[in-house]
């Protein structure tokens, strides 16, 4: 099981109220997470990368095990303890403020 | 007994406000979907409880939320917006070719016969059709392609298609508008397209009376007179009796012939509302006084109305999709702000109330009337 952690706007969409645990069929990595993300929750398709040319949202961040992970490749494997689940791997809007 | 049900999109959330024909008390529900910018929420006309709503965010993109019980609960449907075949490009404000890229729906149009269809105009510049009731989405591209495309430039708010009007005399025809192209009409259902632009002059542009290029901000129509067009363009007021083929001025007497919002007398056809804004850089009323103008002969005669609006420090912006008017018997009309204020006036714009006074700044406002 991989732990998810989206950003509160997009757990509203998703009506869940906390982390989202995930079967990921083969190896953890984003593309995987977010393919499995989007067969459970429909209503995320679009939100986290585009729909028509598949990629990250500018204004979105991946982080797993504290390291930023955005700018990886998307089918490069993600650490050990996010496949573990002992991680969790997080999504995260940019703050933005003044 | 009838009631009122107007549907408010802000940069927060959207709000669905209700009350009896007296329009005296409101009920006030929201925000639905806090902290979006909804830019437009707009009900069929078949069925008055399926509403759609344009929902987004620079963070998580587009969605479209669906409602069949007048908003009090939501669904999201489609929102896969996929530009047809190899979108191309558009000029950009410095002038060199853009990439068409997808970033919002402005505004949403339900079909005048069917609950299920409904039409989103999109910037960058396009328009969708769905028929499955908003879960999938086609683009009409023979708007896109019909030649004139690659010319096309973005207004400051971003080239927009903002403007959706479906002919009820003529299924097939529809009218649409885009800042900065102009007005673009079908007589084939969507399939082919022609700009509907002669008559206007725009200062600003190379070629002042270009046949694309203009930055139209809003139009409105009266359903028993289609061929009679009202337009508010960047600078003008304008009309058309012919469906779009030519344009005449009618800004007349207007303080600044610039603003955002036109609207039409439900009973009356030739009775339009305006708000006249300052320009070009400020977009706050003049003077600081916030006054609808509305002509009962169709333009170039205009009266000052007054009654129940700020008429000293005021100095928000009516935006092109926030004024709306019932079909009571007594019309009544509607519009929004920047500064989160809903007016209401039961008796065609001669008194004013605020319905509400401290949402979010006001993107657009629709009004039903319901049996």
């Amino acid at each position: 099981m991989i732990t998810v952690v989206l950003p509160s706007h997009l757990r509203t969409l998703a009506h869940v109220s906390g982390d989202v645990q995930l079967e990921v069929g083969g190896q953890a990595t984003q593309r995987s997470i977010l393919d499995a993300l989007e067969a459970r929750y429909p209503m995320l398709r679009g939100t986290i990368r585009d729909q028509v040319t598949q990629e990250r949202r500018p204004f979105l961040r991946f982080f797993a095990c504290e390291e930023d992970v955005t700018h990886e490749p998307p089918d490069a494997p993600l650490p050990d303890a996010v496949a573990s689940g002992a991680e969790p791997f997080f999504i995260l809007g940019a703050i933005a403020g003044g | 007994m009838s009631s009122v049900r107007v549907l408010v999109g802000t940069r927060k959330g959207a709000f669905v406000l209700t009350s009896d024909a007296k329009r005296k008390h409101w009920d006030i529900s929201g925000p639905h979907f806090a902290g979006w910018e909804i830019y437009h929420v707009k009900g069929s006309p078949v069925d008055p409880n399926r509403l759609y709503a344009s929902q987004s965010t620079g963070w998580f993109g587009q969605l479209i939320q669906r409602s069949n019980d007048g908003g009090k609960s939501w669904e999201p449907v489609g929102n896969k917006f996929a530009y047809d075949g190899i979108p191309g490009t558009h000029q950009w404000y410095d002038g060199t070719p853009h990439p068409w890229e997808f970033k919002r729906v402005w505004h949403l149009e339900p079909s005048l016969a069917d609950p299920d269809t409904v039409y989103a105009g999109a910037e960058d510049a396009a328009l969708f059709r769905s028929i499955d009731g908003g879960q999938t989405w086609e683009e009409l591209s023979g708007l896109r392609g019909h030649g004139s495309g690659p010319s096309w430039q973005p207004g400051a708010g971003g080239m927009c298609l903002h403007t959706i009007i479906l002919d009820p005399s003529h299924p097939d025809r529809m009218f649409i508008a885009i800042s900065a192209a102009g007005a673009f009409r079908t007589d084939d259902a969507g399939k082919t397209w022609k700009p509907i632009n002669r008559g206007l002059r725009s200062e600003h542009i190379p070629n002042p009376t270009a046949e694309v290029g203009h930055c139209v901000h809003h139009i409105a129509m009266h359903r028993s007179r289609p061929d009679v067009l009202f337009m508010q363009k960047h600078w003008d007021v304008m009309r058309s009796d012919n469906a779009g083929d030519s344009w005449q001025e009618v800004s007349g007497n207007l303080p600044t012939d610039f603003g955002f919002a036109i609207d039409v007398h439900a009973h009356e056809p030739e009775t339009i509302f305006v708000v006249p804004i300052k320009s070009d850089s400020e977009h706050y009323p003049p003077d600081g006084k916030l006054r609808v103008y509305r002509s009962t002969a169709g333009g170039n005669e205009w009266e000052a109305l007054t009654k129940g609006l700020p008429q000293r420090d005021c100095y928000v912006n009516v935006l092109r999709d926030a004024m709306a008017t019932d079909a009571l018997d007594s019309c009544g009309v509607y519009f929004g702000t920047t500064g989160g204020q809903v007016y209401a006036s039961a008796d065609a714009g001669d008194n004013w109330t605020p319905i509400v006074r401290d949402l979010p700044a006001v993107l657009s406002v629709e009004v039903q009337t319901l049996p």
